[in-house]
């Protein structure tokens, strides 16, 4: 019982980096008819990010080892922390978080480059050739990453109040053994955040009014004198802002590397394949569920009967439902049936 | 007009033939001519020729290929470790198992098309990979790579008599070693013999018919067609030239290892045969060709090379080039090939083929498209 519940929230948290993943292809998808594989770049990116603030916080300088008194040592010390040893410290401590109001400037500014100098150019391309130079773009972002920081993966730690576990078990009352990183709990309640303002902001504001409008029937939205053209690009903006922000927070649960990007994007499109193509909730929906799958199909007593399943559970369930329900849990007729 | 599009074939196929067994000639000048970068070209022209066959034929754009290069040089190892260090089994063996795997993963992915297909076939190659990795290490040897080893079985040669000794046997062809420059036309020969297939399937009804489900399957089907058959026979038939392709990098170089499945062996095959031009019949060495030999080049530069390149450069302009340089070298140049690929879909989506047709357009006729620059007719009337 305790394993299986550790199974679960493990597998709610690869879910959530999945569903945050794909939700951001669906809505690309959805809007731009753009089939965007480098959108796991984007992920990566927006792990870097935190990475990259992370150093600039803690450029460092030499400062006079007080604790050793026979002779002269000298120690590396943050900058920020040696100038103001308090604020600094707590800086320094909490740079993922602040992370994620660096990123998502960046993000944002990365999508709306990206889909203006480039997706903009292939709407009218076939898919292949979309897929294509998409493809070629991410390799160009993994290959800088990796120039500038270097094949090995970068761990990065979460704040040091949030650094231990959470007793999950006494709050539920099943004793003492069900322990759980505070981290990945929030990283949890962050993506259930980020995921239900998407929905929100889809359906609650004008403007996700008109971007819905625009998935149903693009031709006539802008007939209506909407310049939906903008609207779109801006959704790439904001899906590539969500990616950025599941790398962000994904970090101190996994050290970002270069190629981190491409392992979660090959998921992530199998889980938009399994939800439905053009489907939002569909998409989130099938995020969670196999990752979850994957995270049951890991366990030790589920590997000894069927060893290796944990590798390829996903790629089963995908086949299984391809076959069964050729347009994936929650997908429409007529979206991108081709 | 069949006739003559018959002999302008064999003239074409002949000329093929000529222009790769006499490449130690020919590309001495560029210093390409040694046998393990000439294998490589040779190799790869396989693997491109198969895969333009499911792509370039029937524009399903199949993200997994790698996946049967992989399996071919799993089977080619096997087979030298159990059965013969003799190759032609070993070749026979790849191409049998990486059509049966080829059949079975398109029998599944080809009931979508499009993007889903894309992504179905990019997922069975990293559940490949993946399980390369993991579970199937007995058959794979995992990380290590499968690799020959002095108690390996090989109960045919055993037979014969044929006993290696003391040291690791390598790979012949009856006697003749598979390494350097027998090796090359080993490569080559096959080549030769998979672009003369390739030729024949193009050109035959097979081929025809592939090419009306590229331009419009749906119309195919109205005509009551089944096209499924014939989609999932170039599949098989692709993944048939990848497993080829495969057995012969273990017939140079008899190990494997599962980084060979990776999605980025699966990318560079697609950039191979799109910078050649996919869809002809040339196009897809070529491109092989030139990716293979800008990889040895490119690789080859560091630092060093860089700075004595550069040294004629003033100091600080020499350290500015040298590092952006450096990017794109060495380590980088798997920067360098995701350029080219961009730079290839964005600006030549035909490829070099159709660059080059489009060069000699401009020699033969004056104006081959009238559609081009109507405005500076009026201002120039000559």
């Amino acid at each position: 019982m305790d394993a299986l519940i550790l199974q679960l929230l493990n597998g709610l948290d690869k879910g959530g980096a999945y569903a945050l993943i794909a939700l951001g292809l669906t809505l690309v998808f959805g809007t731009l008819g753009v089939v965007n594989f480098a959108h796991g770049a984007i992920f990566m990116i927006g792990a870097f990010c935190a990475v990259t603030l992370r150093k600039i916080l803690t450029i460092s300088t030499q400062v006079r080892d007080e604790s050793i008194t026979l002779f002269e040592a000298y120690k590396e010390v943050p900058i920020l922390e040696a100038k103001y040893p308090v604020v600094g410290s707590i800086i320094v401590d909490y740079s993922v978080p602040l992370a994620i109001i660096a990123a998502i400037p960046v993000m944002l500014a990365l999508g709306l480059l990206m889909e203006r100098g480039l997706i903009r150019h292939f709407y009218k391309r076939p898919h292949a050739d979309q897929i294509l130079v998409t493809f070629g773009l991410a390799i160009i972002c993994q290959e800088i990453i990796r120039h500038y920081f270097g094949a090995n993966p970068i761990p990065q730690a979460a704040p040091a109040i949030v650094a231990g576990s959470a007793n999950i078990g006494a709050f539920l009352g099943l004793g003492d053994n069900v322990v759980y990183p505070w981290w990945r709990l929030i990283y949890l309640l962050f993506s259930f955040i980020v995921i239900a303002g998407v929905f929100a902001f889809l359906q609650f504001t004008t403007f996700g009014m008109v971007v819905r409008a625009g998935m149903q029937d693009r031709e006539m939205v802008g007939l209506l004198g909407i310049d939906i053209q903008r609207r779109f690009t801006i959704v790439f903006g904001l899906a590539s802002v969500v990616a950025g922000l599941a790398g962000v927070m994904y970090t101190p649960i996994l050290p970002p590397d270069y190629h981190m990007g491409m392992d979660f994007l090959v998921l992530s499109f199998v889980v938009v394949v399994v939800g439905g193509m053009g489907s939002l909730g569909g998409a989130v929906l099938a995020g969670f569920l196999l990752g979850i799958l994957q995270s049951f199909a890991s366990m030790n007593e589920i590997k000894s009967i069927v060893p290796g399943i944990d590798q390829i559970i996903i790629y089963l369930v995908a086949v299984v439902v391809l076959l069964v329900r050729p347009r994936g849990l929650m997908g429409r007729k007529g979206v991108m049936e081709d | 007009m069949t006739k003559s599009s018959a002999t302008s074939d064999w003239v074409l196929f002949i000329a093929f033939a000529a222009a790769v067994l006499t490449m130690p000639i020919w590309l001495a000048p560029f210093g390409a001519n040694y046998p393990d970068l000439m294998q490589k070209f040779a190799i790869f022209g396989v693997f491109a020729i198969g895969f333009n066959i499911l792509f370039g034929l029937t524009g399903y754009l199949s993200f997994g290929h790698a996946a049967f290069l992989g399996v071919g040089s799993y089977t080619a190892v096997w087979s030298f470790k159990l059965l013969t260090m003799n190759v032609l089994p070993a070749v026979l063996f790849s191409i049998v198992v990486a059509g049966l795997f080829a059949f079975l993963i398109g029998f599944i992915s080809l009931r979508r098309s499009g993007i889903y297909f894309s992504i179905l076939t990019l997922a069975f190659a990293q559940m490949s990979y993946n399980l390369a990795y993991s579970v199937l290490t007995p058959i794979t040897n995992g990380e290590t790579g499968l690799q020959l080893s002095l108690s390996d079985a090989r109960v045919l040669d055993a037979m014969a008599g044929i006993s290696t000794g003391r040291s690791l046997p390598s790979t012949s062809l009856f006697g003749v070693k598979m390494s350097g420059l027998p090796g090359f036309y080993f490569c080559a020969v096959v080549l030769i013999i998979g672009f003369f297939i390739a030729l024949r399937i193009t050109r035959s009804p097979f081929g025809t018919m592939l090419r009306g489900i590229k331009s419009n399957q749906t119309r195919m089907s109205y005509t009551g067609l089944n096209t499924r058959p014939y989609l999932i026979w170039a599949f098989v038939i692709s993944g048939m030239y990848a497993g080829l392709a495969g057995s012969l990098l273990a017939v140079t170089d008899p190990l494997a290892g599962a980084e060979r499945m990776q999605w980025t062996a699966s990318g560079e095959v697609v950039l191979m045969t799109i910078l050649g031009g996919a869809g002809t019949l040339l196009g897809p060495v070529l491109g092989a060709a030139l990716i293979k030999y800008f990889e040895n080049i490119f690789s080859a530069f560091n630092q060093g090379t860089l700075n004595q390149i550069f040294d004629a450069l003033p100091d600080g302009l020499q350290n500015i080039v040298v590092e952006v340089v450096s990017l794109f070298v060495g380590d980088g140049w798997h920067l360098t090939l995701g350029l080219l690929f961009m730079i290839t879909v964005i600006f030549l989506p035909g490829g070099i083929m159709e660059g080059m047709r489009r060069i000699g357009g401009l020699f033969t006729r004056k104006k081959p498209q009238p559609t081009s620059s109507s405005t500076t007719a009026v201002v120039d009337p000559s």
